[in-house]
């Protein structure tokens, strides 16, 4: 991986690609991630019962794939997926990947 | 019918006329005249008169989607707004295809209230997260989806 692809996994996102949490269909928390810091940071914020709807829909798997672009952490997200955690052992879990795959991109970005 | 600050104001043969074709729409001017014993030529220009001052605003139709096959899920949605943005929220709901209905309501907090149409649950929330959480100024959404509609009827008119 390159600094510039780094770079472009790290950008900040406009609002249509951002990523809105909800808690099930079409109930929106308010809380959004308009880069892949920002959604390390919410990760943190949100009620578990977010993270659980968009992990077993596949949300975030699609998200970091298709907007981010970003296939490491995809699969370390589908790795998450596949151990069915929930509550706040999810929340740890995620907020570990990836605030693990944001400090590997800031450093080769560095 | 006459206008007065702004207002029409029906006489009874009107008021008759109107409830005749809410209840009937696809009734003769004849038909109509027989019931309420006045010439079809008659109901013909009061109606005419109604629809061009726009009392009656469009003439439509009911259809039965499950008869065709067509199935489809109704959800109303209330999103909370910045109060400065709301009425450009409004807009944009307003433009969706999905959105059949878009009001504003003043609460606690501002509301707009949207009757929205969608081909599944899927569709549904693809809907809202792609095109309504995006709008600048949504802060929040609730959606209830209808599961079984008990009553539904337009305001009958009673003079």
């Amino acid at each position: 991986m390159t600094p510039s692809s780094s770079a472009r996994i790290l950008r900040t996102l406009s609002r249509k690609n951002a990523f809105y949490f909800f808690t099930s269909v079409g109930n929106y928390t308010g809380h959004r991630a308009m880069s892949l810091e920002e959604f390390a940071n919410k990760i943190r914020e949100v009620e578990t019962a977010s993270l659980e709807f968009h992990l077993y829909r596949g949300d975030f798997e699609k998200w970091a794939d298709e907007v981010l672009e970003d296939r490491e952490i995809t699969e370390r997200i589908s790795a998450v997926k596949l151990l069915e955690p929930i509550g706040n052992a999810l929340r740890d879990q995620l907020d570990f990947t990836v605030t693990k795959r944001l400090e590997e991109l800031k450093t080769l970005n560095s | 019918m006459k206008l007065k600050n702004q207002v029409f104001s029906l006489d009874g043969l009107d008021w008759k006329i109107l409830r005749a074709i809410q209840e009937n729409s696809k009734q003769t001017y004849s038909e109509i005249g027989r019931q309420l014993g006045v010439a079809h030529s008659t109901v013909y220009d009061r109606i005419k008169k109604l629809e061009k001052n726009g009392v009656i605003k469009k003439w439509t139709v009911d259809i039965a989607l499950e008869k065709l096959g067509i199935t489809c899920i109704t959800a109303r949605m209330t999103v909370y707004t910045d109060p400065k943005e709301s009425e450009n929220v409004a807009k944009k709901l307003s433009e969706a295809k999905e959105v059949l209905e878009v009001s504003l309501s003043l609460s606690e907090e501002l509301l707009i209230i949207a009757k929205v149409i969608a081909r599944d649950q899927d569709e549904l929330h693809s809907f809202i997260a792609k095109k309504v959480a995006p709008i600048q100024g949504v802060l929040r959404i609730r959606t209830s989806i209808i599961t079984k509609k008990i009553k539904e009827e337009r305001f009958l008119i009673e003079k």
